[in-house]
């Protein structure tokens, strides 16, 4: 909790730590700058951390509903349990320690040309810089008959909350027959988590080779070729022998209706798969208040300024984590994080009349295969005339083969890579 | 915890782009920003992966392209330093060198 005073005293030894010039442009009439955060995960937390550990001068608002955040990361790992929930939950009050104003509600609506947003307790902040990082909605009905009434028998688990949605799919594997059949519905690009699906079907099935051996995966996609597929493919064979039947959609992968009572999900072509277990995770479109504020385009995700993250819809907003295009970036947590500091660094440098600084782009993700079995992706991106590219002859996927110690390694960095990045959010 | 020394402030400005002239044509704004997913809070290393605060500029950046020319083996360090160039490696091992 930071008062007036405090405040004040943290601004003067930071910046005179960091050496800091005076900013007057950042005065305005009524005092300092205001910085507005909505979402508190890996883009919001990670731009309001930043904030005010390298703009001390900016008043930071966070406003998240959830008083504490369950990370998608390593959500997976409680399928297969290798974590609990307690190890993917934190807490927002170190970010309060920081001097973030921490507002646990909901942001309804954005008044850009008022530089204003109302929140659903009835609340008005004001910013001069806005960073949204809502987040992601789930098309409810683009699979038709999959809604939030089936999402409790046929969890999508994609989207933490309050993580009841991993937990409910965690406790159904427990109570599934041994024998019986796991099924999966994934859905074509872009989405949130690229390899996300991949690693769940390899904790599910580390679950099960433990405790219901006799049982199947049958894994039905809507796409052809997917994240690490080469990697995760060998795994599977090394791992898991043949437990994982994975479906592309040119052989009727694609799922397109469910039926929740008989837990069936059905496919283009009209192919019926009873399963036992299904987690489907359904087509997804930005979060709500993006679409709601008009700056998502048609394909559903915010157009943005690939050097700034800023709205091409609206100016002094910055949209940066799952609900906006960095294509050809993944919607990952470490890209959330990352371009959250670019666009924080390009709005402060904006209200003070500055170029933005020079962006380059990096992103890291690992996946579990099994407990000691981690594999990753790797990219360094900056910013050309057409978009953003991917830095030629870098980055890439982790080497191919019967390299054991290369997937023990990286499974190890995989723990130090989660236990980095939530500090660098909530620390 | 992050204490960050007078030096760091000068880097710290030129890495942010803060100071203009030095942004056009320097060095990987924020791309020391991008290493601490991985390597802890202000790059002081996390659990399996080592730090990069207050290392010798040097060695850091020996160490870079040595990952970067695959002399030197890593686990994914020779992929990331592939995606930098020398006036990149050189100013990010000058900002971890600065940092305490």
């Amino acid at each position: 909790m930071a008062t007036a005073l405090t405040r004040r005293a943290a601004l003067g030894t930071a910046a005179s730590a960091l050496g800091l010039l005076a900013a007057p442009a950042l005065s305005r009439a009524q005092g300092t700058a205001r910085l507005l955060v909505i979402g508190g995960g890996f883009g919001g937390a990670s731009a309001a951390r930043f904030a005010r550990l390298h703009h001390p001068e900016v008043e930071v608002t966070l406003v998240e509903p959830l008083t504490r955040f369950v990370t998608c990361p390593y959500g997976n790992l409680l399928l297969s349990g290798f974590r609990g929930i307690g190890d993917i939950t934190h807490s927002y009050d170190r970010l309060r320690g920081r001097g973030v104003r921490v507002v646990h509600d909901r942001a309804e609506a954005i008044d850009a040309a008022a530089r204003t947003v109302r929140l659903a307790g009835g609340e008005t902040l004001r910013y001069d810089k806005l960073i949204l990082s809502p987040g992601i909605a789930l098309r409810w009905g683009a699979i038709e008959g999959y809604d939030e009434a089936a999402a409790e028998r046929m969890p999508h688990a994609w989207v933490p909350g309050d993580g009841g949605q991993i937990q409910l799919l965690r406790r159904q594997l427990e109570a599934m027959p041994d024998g019986g059949v796991v099924g999966f519905a994934i859905p074509p690009n872009p989405f949130r988590c690229p390899p996300g699906p991949y690693e769940r079907i390899s904790m599910v099935a580390a679950y099960l080779k433990r405790h219901k051996p006799r049982s199947k995966i049958l894994a039905l996609d809507a796409k052809d070729a997917f994240s690490k597929q080469g990697l995760f493919q060998d795994g599977w064979r090394a791992l898991y022998g043949g437990m994982i039947e994975w479906v592309p959609a040119s052989q009727d992968g694609r799922v397109v209706r469910v039926d929740p009572a008989e837990r069936v999900l059905e496919t283009e072509f009209g192919t019926r798969h009873r399963v036992d277990v299904a987690n489907v995770i359904p087509p997804q479109s930005a979060a709500r208040i993006v679409l709601d504020s008009g700056l998502a385009d048609t394909s559903g995700w915010a157009q943005v300024d690939p050097a700034t993250f800023a709205s091409r819809a609206a100016a002094d907003i910055h949209v940066v984590g799952d609900a906006g295009n960095g294509a050809p970036m993944p919607k990952s947590g470490y890209i959330a994080n990352n371009t959250a500091k670019q666009a924080v660094a390009s709005a402060i440098a904006a209200l003070r009349g500055v170029p933005p600084p020079e962006p380059l782009y990096f992103n890291t993700c690992y996946s579990h295969v099994g407990e000691e079995y981690g594999i990753s992706i790797v990219g360094i991106y900056r910013v050309g005339p057409n978009g953003i590219v991917e830095v030629p002859n870098s980055g890439g996927v982790s080497p191919r083969g019967d390299l054991p110690e290369q997937r023990r390694l990286e499974a190890l960095h995989a723990d130090s890579w989660y236990a980095s990045i939530t500090e660098d959010m909530f620390g | 915890m992050e204490r960050i020394t007078a030096a760091l402030g000068m880097v710290g400005l030129l890495v942010l782009g803060v100071a203009a002239p030095a942004a056009a044509t320097g060095p990987a704004p924020l791309a020391a920003q991008g290493c601490l997913g991985c390597h802890g809070p202000g790059g002081a290393g996390m659990a399996s992966v080592p730090p990069l605060a207050g290392r010798d500029a040097q060695q850091i950046e020996a160490m870079l392209r040595g990952f970067r020319d695959d002399a030197l083996p890593g686990t994914i360090m020779n992929r990331i330093a592939r995606g930098y160039t020398d006036a990149e490696i050189a100013a990010l091992a000058a900002y971890f060198a600065a940092t305490r």
